[in-house]
């Protein structure tokens, strides 16, 4: 029962760590260890989703592959801890893992009483629904008395209650802790409805039994806005991730990718020579980390878009297409902050 | 060779530290010292680090609103407190804890003398049922109750029914009875029959002791019981009437619901418990001596009497001990109700973890809520061990 353990030693972690604030910086904890330790989903594909072998592979993965990058030039130097939804935030707290990416929702509760800053959005998300095709379900509205199965220890709990308590519908809660226990008790019929992300939604209407039975209503009932997480004592870690997020986007945003990466070096615009650390731009050094480090990432993951056609796009099993997430000049909400 | 000259012994000076009793003294308050000390070390330690890390910390999130909803057996709302929550997270432990400590009581009781039976067909149907469930995890016995079997059950718009009452995959539905105004004259004429019955059950054994003359007490008692009971509901005129469960879009709404979660954990709980409690009750009899059983034959008792006056009443003491084992067994293995959904003090607590992070305040709840229920079951078992245990003279 690993999850019941977690905030013990989260407790046990505050109360044994000197009472002093000195604290070793991240970066340099990270770099004499040789790794980073990243808290990811225990099984969501798409986000955080280990294979057969037990490699993760997903978009959040992607990200704690890019931050690896970004300090060691090098993706394999991570470690992954796979955490559930009430386990993660005492991870993170206790420093059993230097970031998390794990599908979180930004919220201002999280971000100013657990001791967390968020380093950016990489996911513009929402809470949806998907029910049986045969329940013949068109609108949220429809479900007025419905059982919903709902993941506990997550705010899809809390956008629940108050998106039917706003409509004045009523409806029965089954809350249950693992992602895979719900997914479960939804496909034997327990409930009549799922609720989640609707990123999530996608994935988990492929571990269902019959995934074309089952259908995701058009509705988006709150704004979740995911993103990398760390703890709020070390400015200069928390600096990292949030650049390493930004340079994946403003290198979408500058048409750099994977497989141009190399020909860019001479491009001739100076947003693009700055990203990449050419000449005597030298903006790694303001966070602690080479020149080339942004080049480094995209030569080894690529650009915000090609992440994310990797792992959640069209032409994946997930079909996620851009929408919000697209670009600010191409119809999304996505915007890197320049690197200047 | 030093005690030749007894006249001029005479004894060692004595330090303070040779002194047995001064010593065991220093001794608790080194101890108390540090004790006290590291308490009071890790508890600033904490503090200090909590609010180093701008993590919030306190018990003031307990009167606030929760702004989530769980199925429990008190009407909680999104608009509940936190406090409250817990509070019914903890009923539910309870309530589902009670009835399985019936079930797997009951059942322990019958198998464990099945164990012990002479047809080989029940003695091994018995054996099978202990090894088997005893040797797999509990968590395991509730998913199968959960999965294999309350959601195999059929859909809702293909439910069992049998008059008002109805089975299917999303739980039990029956009639809630509604009390009517004059209720209340039922509820004391059944408690002065039960008074009554109780009074004749005290008569039968006096004559009994007196003449060696048998009376059935407890058939005259429920006779008593019904009748009283029934008569006064008859002449105050049937003041009850039942809430019908009613069949909505998707659920049944009116009506009492046990919904699967319960049900299952419930069963779960105590059809796994009641495979030790049967061991237990067979070691309990097997160490009352066999001469005890046949003295009572000798004396002319049949079976079920010799199991019921001689046996059992001595086996008690053997078997209550560790039978209070099993029952805060049952109490904590309730929490695994978790990876089905039931809303017990865990579920809620984790639900209460997160939009508050307070991981520490809700982890010293849980382990206060624990620990009183356990130290209940504790005292309550060991008066009952007092009250059976040998009066020795």
């Amino acid at each position: 029962m690993k999850n019941k353990l977690l905030p013990f030693l989260a407790g046990a972690a505050l109360a044994v760590a000197a009472a002093s604030s000195a604290s070793a910086g991240t970066l340099d904890t990270i770099k004499s260890k040789g790794f980073v330790q990243c808290g990811v989903n225990t099984g969501l594909p798409g986000f955080g989703n280990p294979d057969s072998s037990g490699a993760y592979s997903g978009f959040d993965v992607d990200y704690c592959k890019a931050v690896a990058v970004a300090v060691f030039n090098d993706p394999t130097k991570v470690k992954y801890t796979p955490l559930d939804g009430t386990e993660r935030f005492p991870a993170l707290q206790s420093g059993e893992v230097d970031l998390l990416v794990r599908n979180t929702t930004w919220t201002m509760s999280r971000d100013t009483t657990l001791g967390f800053t968020f380093a950016g959005v990489h996911y513009y998300d929402g809470e949806g629904f998907m029910v049986r095709k045969s329940a013949n379900i068109a609108h949220v509205k429809d479900l007025d008395g419905a059982t919903i199965c709902v993941q506990g220890g997550t705010d899809t709990v809390t956008g629940l209650a108050d998106y039917f308590k706003k409509n004045n519908l009523k409806y029965t809660p089954l809350v249950i802790d693992k992602l895979a226990d719900v997914n479960a008790a939804y496909d034997a019929g327990r409930c009549d409805a799922l609720t989640t992300d609707r990123s999530g939604l996608a994935a988990n209407r492929l571990q269902m039994k019959a995934p074309d039975d089952h259908v995701i209503l058009p509705e988006m009932i709150s704004q979740e806005p995911l993103g990398p997480v760390v703890r709020n004592n070390d400015v200069q870690w928390f600096q990292i991730v949030k650049w390493v997020s930004n340079a994946l986007l403003d290198a979408e945003y500058l048409g750099v990718t994977q497989a141009n990466v190399d020909d860019m070096l001479k491009s001739p615009d100076s947003a693009v020579q700055r990203l990449l650390g050419v000449g005597d731009n030298d903006f790694g050094k303001s966070i602690g980390l080479d020149p080339k480090w942004a080049y480094n990432i995209i030569k080894a993951l690529g650009n915000y878009g090609e992440i994310y056609d990797r792992n959640l796009g069209p032409k994946t099993p997930m079909g996620l297409a851009r929408g919000l997430n697209a670009q600010w000049n191409q119809g999304g909400i996505q915007y890197g902050i320049p690197i200047l | 060779m030093a005690v030749t000259d007894a006249g001029r012994f005479s004894p060692p000076r004595e330090h303070w530290y040779n002194n047995p009793k001064a010593r065991s003294i220093a001794i608790q308050i080194v101890l108390v010292v540090l004790v006290v000390g590291l308490v009071a070390w890790l508890t600033n330690n904490t503090t200090t680090n909590l609010r180093e890390r701008g993590i919030a910390s306190g018990f003031a999130f307990l009167g606030q609103r929760a702004g989530f909803d769980m199925t429990t057996f008190m009407s909680t709302t999104s608009e509940s407190t936190y406090g409250f929550m817990l509070l019914a997270g903890l009923v539910d432990t309870i309530i589902v804890s009670f009835f399985a400590i019936i079930i797997a009581t009951i059942l322990g009781l019958i198998v464990g003398i099945a164990r012990l039976s002479t047809n080989w067909l029940v003695r091994t149907i018995a054996t099978v049922y202990v090894e088997l469930l005893r040797n797999i995890p509990p968590l395991l016995v509730i998913l199968f109750w959960y999965l294999a079997v309350i959601a195999a059950l059929p859909a809702m718009k293909d439910a069992f029914q049998l008059g008002d009452f109805s089975l299917s995959n999303r739980g039990i539905f029956m009639p809630r009875p509604i009390l009517g105004d004059n209720f209340q004259y039922t509820f004391f004429a059944f408690l002065i029959s039960l008074v009554i019955a109780f009074g004749v059950r005290r008569w039968a054994f006096a004559r009994q002791m007196a003449t060696g003359k048998t009376f059935p007490a407890f058939r005259t008692g429920l006779a008593i019981v019904v009748v009283l009971t029934l008569a006064a509901f008859l002449v105050t005129g049937d003041p009850l009437t039942f809430e019908i469960p009613a069949k909505t879009r998707f659920n049944i709404s009116g009506g009492w619901t046990l919904p699967p979660e319960f049900v299952s954990l419930m069963l779960a709980l105590g059809v796994y418990t009641a495979s030790f409690i049967a061991e237990i009750v067979r070691s309990g009899i097997m160490a009352v001596s066999h001469g005890q059983t046949e003295a009572a034959r000798a004396i002319g008792l049949k079976g079920s009497l010799v199991l019921r006056l001689v046996v059992l009443p001595q086996a008690l003491r053997v078997i209550i001990p560790p039978l209070a084992s099993e029952y805060l067994n049952i109490t904590k293995n309730s929490s695994l109700g978790l990876a089905i959904g039931f809303a017990d003090l865990v579920a809620v607590g984790n639900n209460v973890l997160n939009p508050t992070g307070q991981s520490i305040e809700v982890v010293a709840i849980w382990m206060l809520f624990y620990l009183g229920l356990s130290i209940i079951i504790s005292f309550a078992m060991n008066v009952f061990n007092a009250r059976i245990a040998l009066t020795e003279r």
